[in-house]
C-alpha cells in the first residue's frame, strides 16, 4: 500500500542527528506512552525526523530513530515504508496532494489534475512526480477528508478547498511568487456549511453568514 | 426535521472560537463531575437507553460495547479507550468539524467515557494529513490541563485522567480498529484476527474500547439531557442525531447535524440545495460513505436515513457519508475508481484482498470501457463474493459491496457499454450488404 523505493544511495547523508530542540521534543513524545513502550512514539519521531530533513526521510534517519527507541532497524523500515506520507525520496519545496478519489472526482478533480499540469508542467499520477524546476512535487492520493468541500488538495501540511481550473492555477502561481495564501476553502466559505448560507443552527449565526439566506432546492442549478 | 435546540454540534460551522471559553460558553464543561458522578453502571445505562449506535459505520450499539470491559480492573492490566479520528472513509468529513471546531466536546466526551469503562488513559489517533485539526485538539487538550479539567482529579470528579494525541500517517485501514491498535503500537496497520476482541486483549494487550470521535463526543449531552432524550430523536432502534456529510452533484454540498431516519430526498433538498438539475437528474446515491452499496434513484425517492432502512435497501449508513451523483455521471467509472482506491489501502496482509482488490480494479477498468464479454459481468460478480467474509478484517468485504450495488442496480449499462465498445470495434468494417 505504500509506494516508492528509497532514494538512491547518492542522495542518502551519511548521518542524521535530530537537533536538540526535536531531541527535546522526541523526549516529550515518548512520555506519552508507557515506559515499556517506547516503540508507540515510533511514527511521530518519524515525522519530527522528516519535518528536520526537508520533508523527506532519508535512511539514517529512520536508523536514528530505531536507535533513540531501542528497536530493531529493520521494525522502523517497514513502518516507515507502510506509510504513505513518509517520503522516502527528496521532493519539491511544495507537495501537492491531489485527491481523485470519487466524490473529488465527481466534482470536477479532472479540472484540477490540467490546472496543474498547466501550471507546473507535471501529469499527475500515483507517485511522486517533480517539476523542471524541483519546487513542485505532485501525487494523486486517495480521499483526503474533505469531500463537501470538493475538489481539494493538500500542499504540505494545508487543505485548499472548492477549487476549480481558475483557483488551483491561481493558487500554483501564488506558491512561484512566493505569495502567501490562504489555506481552506477558496470560495470563503466557512467550513462545510452550505455555500449560499446554513440550513441550521441560524440563530446562531454571524451576520454575515444569515444574510446570505438559506438555499432553496433547485437555487443555483447548472 | 430536527431543531436547533436538539442539536449537539452547536460549531459545527466554526463560527464560534474552538477555545475553552467559547465551548463551556455552548455548554460544554458543564457540570461534568455530576455526570462521573452518576457511576459507572449508571452512565451505560443511560447510554444504552439512550439507543446510541457507534457513528463510525458498524452501528454497534455503543453502551453494549462499554459493558463488554472488565468490571474490575486489575492493577497490571490497566484499560485503555483509544478514539478512532482516522477519518478516510470517502465521502466522509464529519469527525474533521469536531476536531477543529469543537474540540472540548470530544475532551469532555473522552473523560466521561473513559471513566465508565475504568480506563485512566486515552488516545486519540487522528489521520496524519489533518495536521491543522491535530493541532488544534492538541491545544484544546493543553488548555483542558492547564484548566484542571483533565489530569489528575480531572474536573474535580476524583477521576485521574490522561489523553493524549496520535497522529497516523497516511492508510486508511488504521480505521480498522485493530490495524489502528498495531499502529498506535508502533507497527504496521495490519488487522488483527479477532478473537480475541479489544475489550479482552487491545491496546498492549490489555482491555481496549475503541469508539469513533463522533460517538463520545455526543455522550456528555445524552447524559446531561437523558437518555430518553436522545433516544426520543429519529426512529425506534435508530435514535438520535447524526452528522451527514452531503457531496457530489447538489447545489450546496455542506456538513448538517440531523435526525436518524430523516427520508434522503429531504436531506438533500432541505440541506444541500437539491440535486443539481432537480430531482428527476438524480441518477444514483451512496448513502453512507464509499463501502455502502449503490442506490438508484428509484430507491432514493423514498428511502429513510438510518441504519436499518438502509440495511433493508441491501446497502447501509455507514458513516452518513452521501455520495450523490445527477445522470451525467459514468456510474461504471464512479464506482472503478472506489476499487482503485481499496486496492491502494489494502494492507496486503490476506490473499483474497491484497490479490481480489487489483483484480477488481483490473476488470473494472476494463467495464468503464466496455471491453469485457457480458458474461464476465457475473463472474466479477461471483469473485466480489468470494472476497466478501474470507479476510481478517472488512476491507475485503468493503471492496466488495460497492461493485454487488453496482452490478444488482446497473447491469444493463454495463451491458450496453460492453455492447457499445463492440460496435465502435467492428464500425470500420464494412455493413453487410442485404443481396439483391
Amino acid at each position: 500500500m505504500s509506494f516508492g523505493e528509497p532514494a538512491p544511495a547518492d542522495q542518502q547523508p551519511d548521518s542524521f542527528t535530530f537537533t536538540g530542540e526535536n531531541l527535546a521534543r522526541a523526549q516529550q513524545i515518548i512520555a506519552r506512552y508507557p515506559a515499556d513502550r517506547k516503540q508507540s512514539a515510533v511514527m511521530p519521531l518519524l515525522d519530527l525526523a522528516q519535518r528536520q530533513h526537508a520533508n523527506w526521510l532519508p535512511r539514517a534517519a529512520m536508523d536514528a530513530v530505531a536507535d533513540l527507541l531501542e528497536m530493531p532497524k529493520i521494525r522502523v523500515y517497514e513502518v516507515a515504508s507502510f506509510y504513505t506520507m513518509y517520503n522516502k525520496k527528496p521532493v519539491g519545496k511544495h507537495l501537492v496532494q491531489v485527491c481523485t478519489t470519487t466524490p473529488c472526482w465527481l466534482c470536477g478533480s479532472d479540472d484540477i489534475k490540467r490546472a496543474i499540469k498547466d501550471t507546473t508542467g507535471v501529469q499527475a499520477g500515483h507517485d511522486h512526480r517533480h517539476s523542471d524546476d524541483g519546487q513542485f512535487t505532485v501525487i494523486e492520493v486517495e480521499c483526503l477528508g474533505a469531500c463537501v468541500n470538493a475538489p481539494m488538495v493538500q500542499i504540505n501540511d494545508d487543505y485548499y478547498e472548492d477549487l476549480d481550473y481558475e483557483r488551483m492555477c491561481g493558487i500554483i502561481e501564488a506558491l512561484k511568487r512566493g505569495d502567501a495564501v490562504p489555506v481552506g476553502s477558496q470560495t470563503g466559505r466557512r467550513g462545510s456549511q452550505a455555500q449560499l448560507g446554513p440550513t441550521s443552527l441560524i440563530e446562531r449565526a454571524p451576520d454575515a453568514v444569515r444574510a446570505a439566506g438559506a438555499p432553496r432546492a433547485g437555487e443555483g442549478a447548472d | 426535521m430536527l431543531q436547533d435546540k436538539d442539536r449537539i454540534f452547536t460549531n459545527l460551522y466554526g463560527w464560534e472560537d474552538w477555545g475553552l471559553d467559547a465551548a463551556k460558553r455552548r455548554g460544554v464543561w458543564d457540570r461534568t463531575a455530576e455526570l462521573v458522578a452518576l457511576g459507572r453502571d449508571r452512565i451505560i445505562d443511560e447510554v444504552k437507553a439512550s439507543g446510541l449506535r457507534g457513528r463510525g459505520g458498524a452501528g454497534f450499539p455503543t453502551g453494549l460495547k462499554w459493558s463488554f470491559m472488565p468490571k474490575e480492573v486489575k492493577d497490571d492490566r490497566p484499560h485503555y479507550l483509544v478514539i478512532n479520528a482516522d477519518e478516510s472513509e470517502p465521502g466522509t468529513c464529519k469527525d474533521r468539524d469536531i476536531l477543529r471546531y469543537d474540540p472540548h466536546r470530544l475532551i469532555e466526551g473522552a473523560l466521561v467515557s473513559a471513566f465508565a469503562m475504568g480506563a485512566h488513559t486515552c488516545y486519540i489517533y487522528i489521520r496524519g494529513e489533518f495536521y491543522n485539526e491535530a493541532s488544534n485538539i492538541q491545544r484544546a487538550i493543553d488548555q483542558a490541563y492547564d484548566a484542571g479539567l483533565i489530569g489528575r482529579n480531572a474536573a474535580g470528579s476524583g477521576w485521574d485522567f490522561d489523553l493524549y494525541l496520535h497522529r497516523g500517517a497516511g492508510a486508511y485501514i488504521c480505521g480498522e480498529e485493530t490495524a489502528l491498535l498495531e499502529s498506535l503500537e508502533g507497527k504496521k496497520g495490519q488487522p488483527r484476527n479477532k478473537p480475541p476482541f479489544p475489550a479482552g486483549a487491545g491496546l498492549y494487550g490489555r482491555p481496549t474500547t475503541v469508539n469513533n470521535v463522533e460517538t463520545v463526543a455526543v455522550v456528555p449531552e445524552i447524559l446531561r439531557r437523558g437518555g430518553s432524550w436522545f433516544g426520543g430523536l429519529g426512529r425506534p432502534k435508530n435514535s438520535g442525531t447524526k452528522l451527514f456529510c452531503i457531496s457530489g452533484h447538489v447545489n450546496q454540498p455542506c456538513n448538517v447535524e440531523e435526525e436518524l431516519g430523516i427520508p434522503l430526498r429531504d436531506l438533500l433538498d432541505r440541506h444541500a440545495g437539491g440535486v443539481r438539475g432537480g430531482w428527476d437528474n438524480l441518477k444514483a446515491v451512496i448513502p453512507g460513505g464509499s463501502s455502502t452499496p449503490i442506490l438508484p434513484k428509484a430507491i432514493c425517492d423514498d428511502v429513510l436515513m438510518d441504519f436499518d432502512s438502509l440495511k433493508d435497501a441491501q446497502s447501509g449508513l455507514g458513516t452518513a457519508g452521501v455520495i450523490v451523483m445527477d445522470r451525467s455521471t459514468d456510474v461504471i467509472y464512479a464506482i472503478a475508481r472506489l476499487s482503485y482506491f481499496y486496492m491502494h489501502e489494502s494492507c496486503g496482509q490476506c490473499t483474497p484482498c491484497r490479490e481480489g482488490t487489483g483484480w477488481l480494479w483490473r476488470v473494472m477498468q476494463r467495464m468503464v470501457r466496455g471491453q469485457a464479454r457480458v458474461e464476465e459481468i457475473d463472474m466479477l460478480l461471483e469473485v466480489t463474493k468470494e472476497i466478501e467474509g474470507h479476510t481478517i478484517c472488512a476491507h475485503g468485504d468493503a471492496s466488495a459491496w460497492p461493485i454487488q450495488g453496482l452490478i444488482r442496480h446497473f447491469r444493463d449499462e454495463m451491458v450496453d457499454r460492453i455492447r457499445q465498445y463492440r460496435d465502435a470495434a467492428h464500425a470500420d468494417r464494412p455493413l453487410p450488404v442485404a443481396a439483391e
